[in-house]
C-alpha cells in the first residue's frame, strides 16, 4: 500500500491503513538505530527545515536526529513563538523558506492552524510537529508504536488520558488515532481541563480519575502546565497531584501489566509520582526512542516512500 | 428635479403601507405615494418598477468606516459606496477610529466630509467614554450638539459598571441611546472563537455565551435601573436575545440589533482555520442562530445591522489567534435578509421593517419612511436577481468577506438619497 498524504498536519486526516504504514515503517527504521553506523542514504540531498516557534528539546532533536539518520540535510531554525511582536509575518517567513527550496519543513507554533496555514503557501511537504492546542500526530504515532510494542496491538485496549484535555495537542491526537486503530479511550482531568463536546470524539470522559483507569491497559499522563492554565484552572499543583496524579495506589486500579506513558518532560511530583516515575511500569524513555523511529518513518514517507529509494 | 417611481411594490411598515403604488419625488422630498399616478404630461424622470420593490432608503445602524485614521481599511467614500450599491442610504458609524469619535470637532468632520461626498447619509455615533479607555465619560452634550444620536464604545464593553449607570444617567436628558457593546471581557480571555465543539477540534480558546449574556443582562439591569436608553449591539447568543425579549415585557427603554452574519453562519465557518469568519462577538451555534431568527421574527430584535468592520488582507492573512476581528457586510446584507424571506422565517414587510423603521427608531434617527414630506430616501430592489458576491469585486477597500463566491438572491437596483440617485445597478 502506498501512503498519499504529502503532509503530515494531523491524524485526524489518516486513515487506520495510513497509521498502520506509519508504524509498520516505524518498526523497520527501529533497526537502524540499535547498528553501529546509524545512518543509511534514503533522504540523501534532501533539505529538512525544522521551524520552531516554540521551544522544545525533545521533539526537535528527536526530528533532527530523524533525518541525519536518513542522510537529508537538516537545518534548524528556532523563531519567537510571539509574532504579536513585531516581526516578520509567517507568510513572508513561508515566502522566504520557499526560496531556500526545502524538501520538508517540520513546524511548531503556539497558534492552532499555523502549520495548516504554511501548507497552504509551500510547495514543500509540511510535518506538524505541534500547534496550540491542536494536534501533535508524531507524538500520537509514537504513544502507538510504544503501545504497540508491549501489547503487541492496538485494537481493543482501554487507554485512559489524564490530566488538562484543554490545552492538549496531545491528547487530541491520541484520540483520534487511538480510536481509528479500535481501543476504547477515556479521558479524566479537572472540571475546568475538559473542552465542551470531546465525547462527540469518541472519548468517555470522566471527572474522577480512579474510575478512569481502572481496568485500563494503558495509563497515559499528560504534563500539566503551568504556564498554560494560568491561575484560574485549579488551586495549585499540590491539590492536582492529590486528585489527578498517578501515584501507586491508584495504579493499582489499572490492569496488573497496564504500562504508563508520559509525552515529557514531566513534572516528578505532580503527574507521576517518584515511585510510579520510576517503577516498572513506566515505558517514557522507550516512547523517547520510538520517536526518532516514527519521525524517520514521517519524513520517509512524505518524501514519497519506496520511490525514493533508487 | 422630480422623480416618479412606477409600478412597484411599495413597502414601508413605518406606515403600514404594502401595495402596488407609485412614488412620486419632487424637489428631494416624498411628494406622494399612491395609485396611477399621472405619468403623461411627466416632466421629470421615469423609473420603471415594475417587478420591484419600492422601500424606503436601508439603515445600517452599525458600520465602521475606518476613517479619520485607518484610511487603509476604508474611508468614508469607499464606506459610503459599498453602503449605496448594498441598498444603504444611511448609515451609523461607530467611534472607533484614530482619534476616537469621542469629541465635537471629529463628529463634524466626520459630517461634513460625508455630505461633500454626497453618497450615504452618515451618522456618527460618538464614544461613550474618553478615547473609548472606560475611564471617564466623553463630553456628550457636545456630541450631541454635534449631531451624534447615540454613543458606543464598541469592539470594548465599559467594563466598570458605576461608569456605565452614570453614563446611561448623564445621557438620558440629551436624548441620547447607548450601544451596548456587550461583553465580559474577564470571561472572554484569551478566546478566539466560540467556546464549543469546534473550538474543541481546532484547539482554539473559546468564548463562552455567557461572556455575552453576563453583560447583556448587567446592562439591561442599568438601563432599567436608571431609565437610559439601551441599544445592544450585534446580539449573538440565544440568552441575549430571551434577555432583550424578558426586558422588553418588563417595559425597560431597551433596543436590539443582529447582523447577517449572526443569522446566517455558525462557527463550522471556522473550520480551516478561516480567518474571514472570526469576528467579535464570535460565529456561534446553530441554536443560537435559530434564536437569532426567532428573534427577528417575533420582533424581539429591532433592526439588522451589519457590524461592517474593513480589515486590510495582511490582518486576515494571518495565524487564527492574531488575525483582527470582523467582515464588511454593506454589500451582502440585503440578500441575506432576503434570504430569511425565502426560508419562510420573515414575511417581506418584516424584513423591510428590520432595515428601515426597525433601526431608524432604535437610534432615532429621522428616516426610514416613504411619508410625504420626508427626505427622499429611497431603494428600489428586484428581489428575484441573482448575483455572484466577489470579494475582489467589492466597493469597500477591504475584502474580508465569508461570503466570497456565494450566490446571492436579491440586489438594490436603485439607491435614491434626498432624491438624488446615487446608484444604479
Amino acid at each position: 500500500m502506498s501512503f498519499r498524504h504529502k503532509h503530515i498536519l494531523g491524524i485526524e486526516q489518516l486513515s487506520k491503513e495510513d497509521i498502520q504504514l506509519i508504524l509498520d515503517t516505524a518498526d523497520n527504521f527501529k533497526e537502524i538505530n540499535s547498528r553501529d553506523i546509524k545512518k543509511v542514504p534514503t533522504l540523501r540531498g534532501k533539505t529538512i527545515i525544522n521551524l520552531f516557534y516554540e521551544a522544545s528539546t525533545r521533539t526537535r532533536t528527536s526530528f533532527e536526529i530523524a533525518g541525519k539518520r536518513l542522510s537529508a540535510d537538516t537545518v534548524n531554525i528556532t523563531a519567537s513563538s510571539s509574532s504579536v511582536v513585531k516581526g516578520e509575518t509567517l507568510e513572508d517567513t513561508a515566502k522566504n523558506l520557499q526560496a531556500m527550496a526545502p524538501d520538508i519543513i517540520v513546524m511548531r507554533h503556539a497558534a492552532s492552524g499555523a502549520p495548516h496555514y504554511l501548507a497552504k503557501r509551500l510547495h514543500c511537504s509540511v510535518i506538524n510537529a505541534g500547534d496550540g492546542a491542536h494536534e501533535h500526530p508524531s507524538q500520537a504515532l509514537l504513544d502507538l508504536l510504544t503501545i504497540r510494542q508491549h501489547k503487541g496491538r492496538i485494537e481493543g485496549l482501554t487507554v485512559a488520558i489524564v490530566g488538562d484535555i484543554t490545552h492538549s495537542r496531545v491528547a487530541r491526537s491520541n484520540l483520534y488515532a487511538l480510536s481509528r486503530m479500535g481501543a476504547k479511550v477515556r479521558l479524566a482531568g479537572p472540571g475546568t481541563m475538559i473542552p465542551p463536546g470531546i465525547e462527540r470524539l469518541g472519548a468517555e470522559v470522566f471527572t474522577d480519575m480512579r474510575a478512569a483507569i481502572e481496568g485500563a491497559d494503558v495509563v497515559m499522563m499528560l504534563r500539566i502546565q503551568q504556564e498554560r492554565q494560568g491561575k484560574t484552572m485549579m488551586p495549585n499543583t499540590r491539590e492536582y497531584a492529590r486528585y489527578f496524579g498517578l501515584n501507586p495506589t491508584n495504579l493499582a486500579l489499572a490492569k496488573e501489566d497496564a504500562i504508563v506513558l508520559h509525552p515529557g518532560p514531566m513534572n516528578r511530583g505532580v503527574e507521576l509520582s517518584s515511585v510510579v516515575a520510576d517503577g516498572p511500569q513506566n515505558v517514557i524513555l522507550e516512547q523517547v526512542e520510538n520517536g526518532v523511529a516514527v519521525r524517520m518513518a514521517l519524513l520517509y514517507l512524505v518524501s514519497g516512500g519506496e520511490q525514493n529509494q533508487g | 428635479m422630480t422623480i416618479l417611481i412606477k409600478g412597484g411594490r411599495v413597502i414601508d411598515p413605518a406606515q403600514g403601507v404594502d401595495g402596488q403604488f407609485d412614488v412620486l419625488i419632487d424637489n428631494g422630498v416624498i411628494s406622494q405615494v399612491g395609485k396611477n399616478i399621472a405619468s403623461a404630461n411627466f416632466s421629470g424622470q421615469v423609473i420603471d418598477a415594475a417587478g420591484k420593490l419600492v422601500v424606503p432608503g436601508l439603515i445600517d445602524i452599525h458600520v465602521h468606516l475606518r476613517d479619520p485614521g485607518y484610511e487603509y481599511k476604508e474611508d468614508i467614500q469607499t464606506g459610503t459606496q459599498a453602503a449605496v450599491i448594498g441598498g444603504f442610504t444611511s448609515v451609523a458609524c461607530m467611534p472607533n477610529t484614530n482619534p476616537v469619535n469621542d469629541n465635537k470637532a471629529i463628529t463634524l468632520y466626520i459630517r461634513h466630509k460625508a455630505k461633500e461626498i454626497g453618497l450615504a447619509n452618515v451618522f456618527p455615533i460618538g464614544a461613550i467614554t474618553k478615547g473609548l479607555k472606560g475611564e471617564s465619560m466623553a463630553e456628550m452634550g457636545e456630541l450631541q450638539e454635534a449631531g451624534c444620536l447615540a454613543l458606543s464604545d464598541d469592539g470594548k464593553p465599559v467594563n466598570n459598571s458605576e461608569l456605565m449607570r452614570r453614563a446611561l444617567e448623564y445621557s438620558r436628558p440629551f436624548g441620547l441611546t447607548l450601544i451596548s457593546h456587550a461583553e465580559d471581557l474577564s470571561l472572554v480571555g484569551e478566546g478566539v472563537m466560540n467556546e464549543g465543539f469546534v473550538a474543541t477540534e481546532l484547539g482554539l480558546k473559546g468564548i463562552p455565551w455567557v461572556a455575552e449574556d453576563a453583560a447583556t443582562a448587567r446592562d439591561i439591569m442599568l438601563a432599567e435601573f436608571t431609565g437610559g436608553k439601551l441599544h445592544v449591539a450585534h446580539v449573538s447568543t440565544k440568552g441575549s436575545v430571551e434577555l432583550v425579549r424578558q426586558a422588553k415585557k418588563r417595559g425597560v427603554r431597551v433596543t436590539c440589533e443582529a447582523t447577517p452574519h449572526h443569522f446566517t453562519l455558525t462557527d463550522e465557518a471556522v473550520r480551516g482555520y478561516e480567518t474571514n469568519a472570526k469576528m467579535n462577538p464570535p460565529l456561534r451555534s446553530s441554536e443560537d442562530v435559530a434564536a437569532i431568527r426567532a428573534g427577528l421574527a417575533d420582533g424581539t430584535i429591532d433592526a439588522i445591522a451589519t457590524d461592517h468592520a474593513p480589515h486590510h488582507f495582511d490582518e486576515k492573512n494571518v495565524e487564527f489567534n492574531i488575525a483582527l476581528n470582523g467582515i464588511v457586510g454593506l454589500e451582502s446584507a440585503l440578500p441575506l435578509t432576503l434570504d430569511l424571506v425565502n426560508e419562510g422565517i420573515l414575511t417581506l414587510p418584516q424584513a423591510i421593517r428590520l432595515l428601515t423603521c426597525g433601526p431608524a427608531q432604535a437610534l432615532g434617527i429621522p428616516r426610514g419612511t416613504l411619508a410625504a414630506g420626508v427626505a427622499a430616501d429611497v431603494t428600489i430592489i428586484d428581489p428575484e436577481l441573482s448575483w455572484t458576491l466577489e470579494a475582489e469585486k467589492l466597493a469597500s477597500k477591504s475584502k474580508n468577506t465569508p461570503f466570497d463566491g456565494w450566490i446571492m438572491k436579491g440586489a438594490a437596483t436603485h439607491t435614491l438619497v434626498a432624491g438624488k440617485i446615487v446608484y444604479q445597478r
